[in-house]
């Protein structure tokens, strides 16, 4: 699987550029959507990974679970929505006005709802 | 007696409003907790009855608080409601002293023209006859208001009504009917015996110049009576409760009973007695800046009321505490959000007619999450200081605020420990504002063993969010300070010395700084100390929010921005040269949004300590301060 063909031309695939589609679940990314539009605003410049408070204490990175939840990456989503502390520094350094507070809420929240087969 | 079967209605409402009251209040006050009954009983042998009785008689009789903020919509509900006391309680007096015998039935009081057709030819039934209509024009000409108000509310300086359900608004058609049928009850009667004052008794004389008045009248009484027996029947389940509930509720606030942080009967009861005037919605910069309409008090109170999903109202408020501050029945709307975001998902069922009313949908327990969600901070060995310095998150994102605190208190000779220099942890207020309390108790419990084990006397903080849950939810032997409070203390102290600067300058209030912890006056002390202070148009308890609150956990930017610039707008209307606040957050906001120099007052006193060479003019005692508060 990992990139067959490639490999005969000395390419690899980098795994972190992987997207396993069988893995992939959408709902946490829809559910997100439908309820904070302004989600699909982000353009990953990374800004709101630079402030976080949170993430100076711990690997928690606003940039990369907005790829997880984009690209329907459940289980490394799951522990990562727990350590955000919603000082709201994101907030007022995104460059594009997305509402990362009530991301990391409304995908906290939807995993909830997932493991109790309520999405 | 076949004739006076109208009264039926009329008897069968009051009888069951009064014995649905008493019922309901046993049951409130059973639930109450066992300290606040002992409250209630204490306060029942006490002052607090006397001014319980004092506070009826201002708010819910004359509504002094909406008469002072709108004299028009005061006088509506002033008529409304003290004119119908007034009428009930000389109907009553008139009942007795002329009925045919004393301690009639109330029904007899208000029927009094049908008993007594003939009454107040001359004398001083006449007096009473005259008084008694005047007190009917009074209640007329206040439901004339109330009919204008309900649609177009543009004219009595209303930006908005509420909206109502469907028991609302037969309440509403009823309370309605009721004056008008008993004006023209009155009247009939009247002009068929030829009696009745000025209002009824002219009326009257008209209408029997073309109809067959004595044929008529009964059936104006039965409908008086009718619409008097719906609207009591109602009461229980339209907004109109508020009228015997607000009574209760005057009784358990001077009582000392507080809404605190958790659902109780005295939820219930300012659920119950808000009267949704809509003073809230026209306040609200949400409504009148932003354009959303659906999520105010009255609304949130109501979708309560009625048991409805209000989870996205219940989110979407700035928490800034401006509808609290009007309410004119004093209903704690802040902590009763708060309580409601804290409750977590609710479970909903179809409300049901009997117990669905009053009693909240019910709600799913709380998950008890065992895991820590922040178990990865790192406990460091604490630093001994005798201050502290806590800057906040916000605070790191306006680092000249930091420089101008850093300057400050080395000019000071300060000896502090910046807790947070390298990336603190937050206070946990946002947490704590989103509903989430085992969350903020961990952040709680890691920032305040770094306090503690530091040992220091003063914590100093610069923003004024931490400083509210510093001082509300943090369990400290350390005396808590904004960091305008530590600078006033400076100043008097005598250890910071200052120049003038010759600068307009116009402050704004934070919202969690004056409303929510009532400081007002140390920072207007401070600027006025450095700089010319200007009044501003909304200050003090009344001042704006910037529109960046946490509180709010689903608003757009896009309407923060609208928020945000209706307010530098009018903080900014005296062209000042500079607008100070005492807010990281408010800084941040407002700066977006005017062309003015948003500084904070850190910023302002850094600017005014003596230079290197020691060229400023420094002012060694302190000038009178003036200090501007509306509120």
């Amino acid at each position: 699987m990992n990139g067959s063909a490639g490999n005969k031309f000395g390419f690899t695939v980098n795994r972190s550029r992987l997207i396993d589609y069988d893995a992939s679940d959408r709902l946490v990314r829809d559910y997100v959507t439908l309820r904070e539009p302004s989600f699909r605003l982000c353009f990953a410049c990374g800004g709101c990974t630079a402030t976080c408070t949170a993430g100076q204490h711990a690997p928690f990175n606003l940039r990369r679970m907005n790829t997880f939840i984009r690209r329907g990456e459940i289980e490394p989503l799951r522990e990562e929505v727990t350590r955000c502390m919603l000082c709201g520094k994101c907030l007022l350094v995104c460059p594009r006005g997305v509402n990362t507070r009530n991301v990391v809420s409304l995908a906290a929240e939807a995993i909830k709802k997932l493991d109790r087969n309520e999405l | 007696m076949s004739s006076d079967l109208f009264v039926i209605p009329f008897n069968i409402g009051l009888y069951f409003i009064l014995v649905y009251s008493v019922v309901r209040s046993t049951i409130w006050f059973r639930q109450l907790s066992r300290s606040d009954k002992l409250r209630l009983q204490r306060g029942f042998f006490g002052m607090p009855f006397m001014q319980s009785l004092k506070e009826i008689f201002m708010e819910s009789l004359l509504h002094r608080k909406i008469f002072m903020r709108n004299p028009v919509l005061g006088y509506m509900h002033m008529s409304l409601a003290f004119g119908w006391f007034l009428l009930i309680v000389f109907g009553t007096i008139e009942a007795d002293f002329f009925g045919e015998k004393h301690l009639n039935p109330p029904s007899h009081a208000i029927f009094f023209r049908y008993f007594n057709p003939d009454h107040g030819a001359a004398g001083l039934p006449k007096v009473f006859g005259f008084w008694m209509d005047l007190l009917l024009a009074f209640i007329l000409s206040g439901l004339l208001l109330a009919m204008i108000k309900r649609f177009i509310p543009g004219l009595m300086g209303m930006k908005k009504t509420t909206k109502h359900t469907w028991t609302d608004r037969i309440a509403l058609l009823s309370l309605w009917m009721i004056f008008p049928a008993r004006l023209l009850a009155e009247s009939l009667t009247s002009g068929a015996h030829g009696s009745g004052s000025f209002l009824t008794g002219n009326l009257g004389a008209q209408l029997a110049s073309f109809l067959p008045v004595a044929e008529l009248a009964p059936w104006f009484w039965w409908l008086y009576s009718l619409s008097l027996g719906t609207f009591f029947i109602l009461l229980p389940v339209s907004r109109y409760f508020h009228i015997p509930v607000e009574l209760l509720l005057i009784f358990m606030r001077n009582s000392g009973i507080r809404t605190g942080d958790k659902p109780s009967s005295l939820t219930e009861v300012q659920t119950h007695a808000c009267s949704s005037c809509g003073v809230c919605i026209s306040i609200c910069q949400m409504s009148y800046a932003a354009g959303i309409n659906d999520i105010q008090s009255a609304y949130f109170v109501k979708g309560l009321r009625n048991g409805k999903d209000i989870a996205a109202i219940t989110a979407n408020c700035l928490m800034c505490g401006r509808c609290e501050e009007v309410c004119p029945v004093g209903i704690e709307l802040g902590p009763m959000r708060m309580i409601e975001r804290r409750q977590g998902e609710r479970e909903f069922k179809p409300m049901r007619f009997i117990d669905g009313y009053g009693l909240n949908g019910k709600k799913a327990p709380v998950e008890k999450d065992p895991t820590q969600s922040y178990g990865y901070l790192v406990r460091n060995e604490p630093v001994k200081a005798d201050v502290i310095f806590f800057a906040g998150c916000m605070t790191h994102l306006t680092p000249s605020v930091i420089i101008a605190m850093k300057k400050i208190m080395d000019s000071a000779g300060v000896r502090y420990h910046f807790m947070d220099e390298n990336g603190g942890v937050c206070c946990g207020r946002p947490l704590m504002l989103a509903g989430r309390d085992r969350e903020a108790r961990e952040l709680i419990n890691y920032n305040s063993d770094i306090i503690w084990r530091s040992g220091a006397g003063i914590l100093v903080t610069s923003c004024p969010i931490c400083y509210k849950i510093f001082n509300e939810s943090y369990y400290l032997d350390t005396r808590v300070m904004h960091h305008s409070e530590f600078i006033n203390h400076l100043i008097e102290e005598g250890s910071l010395r200052l120049g003038y600067l010759h600068r307009k300058v116009v402050y704004h209030d934070p919202c969690e700084l004056g409303r929510g912890s009532g400081i007002y006056d140390e920072p207007r002390e401070v600027i006025s100390y450095v700089a010319d202070l200007q009044p501003a148009t909304q200050e003090g308890s009344m001042s704006l929010c910037c529109g960046g609150s946490l509180g709010n956990l689903t608003l757009s930017s896009g309407k923060r921005a609208l928020i945000a610039a209706d307010a530098a707008k009018i903080l900014t209307s005296s062209a000042p040269d500079e607008l100070i606040t005492a807010c990281p957050l408010c800084k941040k906001t407002l700066g977006q949004a005017t062309e003015t120099k948003v500084a904070d007052i850190a910023e302002l006193v850094a600017a005014a300590l003596p230079g290197p060479k020691g060229r400023a003019r420094v002012r060694t005692k302190k000038t009178l301060v003036r200090v501007h508060d509306n509120g």
